[in-house]
């Protein structure tokens, strides 16, 4: 500062001098900044590479299963939550249809995730929370339920009916 | 838009003084001969600071239990997105925060800048490289694997051995009955809730100190106008902190951090290795044997930490050009010397077999293959179908991005005669026997999108020892990865029910050491059983 006051024709130079630096610091700041920020957001937000999983269970003989009549199958899976590996137990409807068709529903209501159980007399899915009423089918008759019931991946090897992933059907009901 | 900047700072400012103290804090007056020899200071801060963050995002991740935490580093490490490169910064940050403060510590030392009155600057000072340190033992252990296990168990075993303070600090680490979940505990504590305050309050108190007597001035900075700390030197700091994270950067993308596997007390071959700072330590503990080992491992890092506190109380005299500090200037020459020294010969006493050693820091899919299907890989590599069958060749299809719809019949036809079973293909044909064929084949039905990465870093040395597994006929007696018969036992596990010694000589004679046995005696040449032994201890259990 004395410097600037004594000798004008210098004060060109340091007030250059005086731009170069801050636009450094600023520049050099943003760089460490991003470095850092961009992978931390990344690491934070993208969703992480899971080793592979949906092993196939099997829930026994398809021949058990009565047709159109819905059973409620218990069963045990690993489920791999982060760096765990949980056996827990698991159930699913399965209802096995006279025209050869295959379903295995999750157990939760779609509504707010209540569990549900079949109702011999109106043959169909009753949810006693919000009174939500499923087909056989999983299809939404009525209730607040947004969509239909949430299906397994099914397979039949050998005549043993074989459960994969669980999956939601994403249709909305309109 | 200034106008509204302006009108936002003036708020502030009246309302909380911040910009104020800001722009006083920036303003301060340094001596005309400051400049680049006092940068270290402000990046051993930076270190501290992306240490803290690169820190929160591990935790964010980890689970501060022994056993579970092991598994949450590799949680980290394998399948996070970036968690490899978090990881890389905090590891690397650690040892750059050592070079950085020690670096600090001595342009200070050789310029006398802890002269009256500024002696209390310098005890600070050194009681934060003592926090340092304390940082760098104590998340050692924190991924809990064989590494950290064990130098930890030297550590306290140390600490045990202090005259008169032994047992009170084996207490006090929890290391009663050995390193174990208290320990843990303990050092997880220190390292989190402990060190980072105790931290930030000394580098605030060593900053406020450092303002109080403003930074040292030269011998003849008297004559000279002051300059402000903004931003001329500011801008040295930044440069200088942009150096050292882009140093730390690189090392965390390119140099790999080390994740052995999970800690096994039972492991007695295990040989401890402390970090890199710690070697000369290491070093000088051999120096001392039997009853003098307490000189090397507590007396004397003693008297060296105590003799630098009292630094500033031994050196009185007035304060001279750096130039003509001689003595100072020797001492840190002779300090360095000694300290490469030991760590060298500590380097160089370092047993090498780490080519048998499994990276646990990546994904492990190859472990769960057959040895048949491992032997595939061996072949895939030795004759070169990566050339063509992977990266971004255009002459055969990409085998570890598209999956494989072919069985194994087909391929095996087409490695005899590629054309024959696709016509126009230019692949020659692969001169191999049946076995190492369907050897091949088996592997590429294993080989999926998913896992091509995973598989292609399969160590060499467990699919030369698959290979040596399967000409030698094991799988006719031996299952491993429930593929093999079940006339001898079953190799999984090995590794937790003999030692590698055991296996090496049974191999040579089987009788000899299993009375009874059927197996033929197999006498390997030496390369082939050491990867066979390899492979087989890395087996999961």
């Amino acid at each position: 500062m004395e410097q600037r006051e004594s000798a004008p024709p210098a004060a060109v130079a340091d007030g250059s001098r005086r731009g170069f630096f801050q636009a450094g610091i600023l520049g050099l700041g943003v760089a460490i900044a991003a470095a850092l920020g961009l992978p931390a957001l990344a690491y934070l937000l993208a969703p992480p590479k899971s080793k592979q999983e949906g092993a196939w269970i099997e829930l026994g003989e398809l021949d058990r299963f009565a047709a159109d009549v819905p059973l409620e199958v218990a069963f045990r899976r690993n489920r791999t939550d982060a760096w765990k590996v949980v056996r827990e137990k698991d159930t699913a409807w399965v209802v096995k249809r006279t025209d050869g068709g295959l379903a295995a529903f999750g157990p939760q209501c779609t509504h707010l995730g209540c569990a549900y159980h079949w109702d011999e007399g109106r043959q169909q899915f009753l949810c006693p929370c919000h009174s939500s009423l499923f087909r056989i089918d999983g299809s939404v008759v009525s209730g607040p339920a947004p969509r239909p019931l949430d299906r397994y991946e099914t397979k039949v090897e050998n005549g043993k009916l074989m459960l994969g992933r669980l999956g939601s059907s994403g249709e909305r009901r309109t | 838009m200034k106008r509204q900047v302006e009108g936002l700072i003036a708020w502030l400012e009246d309302r909380t003084g911040l910009p104020g103290a800001v722009a006083r804090f920036l303003d301060e007056k340094i001596p005309a001969s400051g400049g680049w020899h006092q940068v270290f200071g402000s990046v051993a801060v930076f270190l501290f600071l992306t240490q803290a963050f690169s820190g929160i995002l591990l935790s964010f991740n980890y689970a501060p239990t022994p056993g579970e935490a092991y598994n949450s580093v590799r949680y980290i490490l394998t399948e996070v997105t970036g968690g490899r490169l978090i990881r890389g910064l905090h590891h690397w940050g650690a040892s750059m925060m050592i070079v950085v403060v020690v670096l600090h510590m001595v342009q200070v030392f050789v310029f006398g800048a802890y002269k009256k009155p500024r002696e209390t600057t310098w005890l600070l000072g050194v009681t934060l490289l003592l926090l340092t340190l304390a940082y760098g033992l104590t998340g050692y252990l924190l991924p809990w694997d064989n590494r950290a296990y064990w130098g930890t168990v030297v550590a306290t075993k140390i600490a045990a051995s202090a005259p008169l303070a032994g047992p009170y600090m084996t207490r006090l680490l929890g290391a009663v009955k050995g390193v174990g979940v208290v320990t843990f505990a303990r050092f997880y504590s220190v390292h989190v809730l402990l060190l980072p305050p105790a931290t930030m309050l000394l580098i605030l108190a060593h900053v406020y100190l450092v303002r109080r007597h403003g930074v040292t001035p030269q011998p003849g900075d008297e004559a000279l106008p002051k300059k402000p700390f903004y931003p001329g030197q500011v801008f040295k700091d930044t440069a200088a902190i942009f150096v050292a994270f882009a140093i730390l950067f690189t090392l965390a993308v390119a140099a790999k951090v080390p994740l052995e596997q999970l800690a096994d007390p039972t492991d007695t071959t295990y040989i401890p290795r402390p970090e890199w700072y710690f070697l000369f330590l290491f070093q000088t503990l051999k120096l001392f044997e039997g009853p003098l080992e307490i000189v090397g491992s507590t007396i004397l890092p003693g008297l060296a930490m105590l003799a630098l506190f009292a630094v500033p109380f031994i050196d009185r005299g007035r304060m001279v050009k750096v130039t003509r500090r001689t003595v100072a200037i020797s001492f840190v020459v002779l300090a360095a010397i000694g300290w490469s020294g030991l760590t060298a010969a500590a380097i160089l006493s370092t047993p090498h077999d780490a080519a048998a050693q499994v990276d646990y820091s990546a994904p492990t899919n190859w472990m769960q293959l057959s040895p048949e299907e491992l032997a595939g890989i061996a072949y895939f590599r030795d004759e070169n179908c990566a050339s063509c069958h992977s990266g971004g060749s255009s002459l055969g299809p990409d085998l570890t991005r598209t999956a494989i719809h072919k069985d194994a019949a087909w391929m095996i036809r087409h490695f005899m005669q590629p054309a024959a079973v696709r016509p126009g293909s230019a692949m020659p044909p692969v001169a191999l026997g049946d076995v190492q064929l369907n050897s091949l084949a088996a592997f590429l039905l294993k080989l999926t999108p998913d896992n091509a990465t995973a598989l292609a870093d399969a160590p060499d040395f467990a699919v030369r020892g698959a290979l040596v597994y399967q000409a030698g006929h094991c799988a006719a007696c031996h299952m491993v990865n429930g593929v093999g018969m079940k006339v001898g036992p079953p190799l999984n596990g090995l590794a937790k029910r003999q030692t590698r010694s055991w296996v090496d000589e049974h191999f040579a004679n089987p009788q000899k050491l299993s009375p009874g046995s059927i197996m033929p005696p197999y006498r390997f040449p030496d390369q082939n059983k050491r990867n066979l032994t390899a492979y087989l201890f890395s087996l999961p259990e």
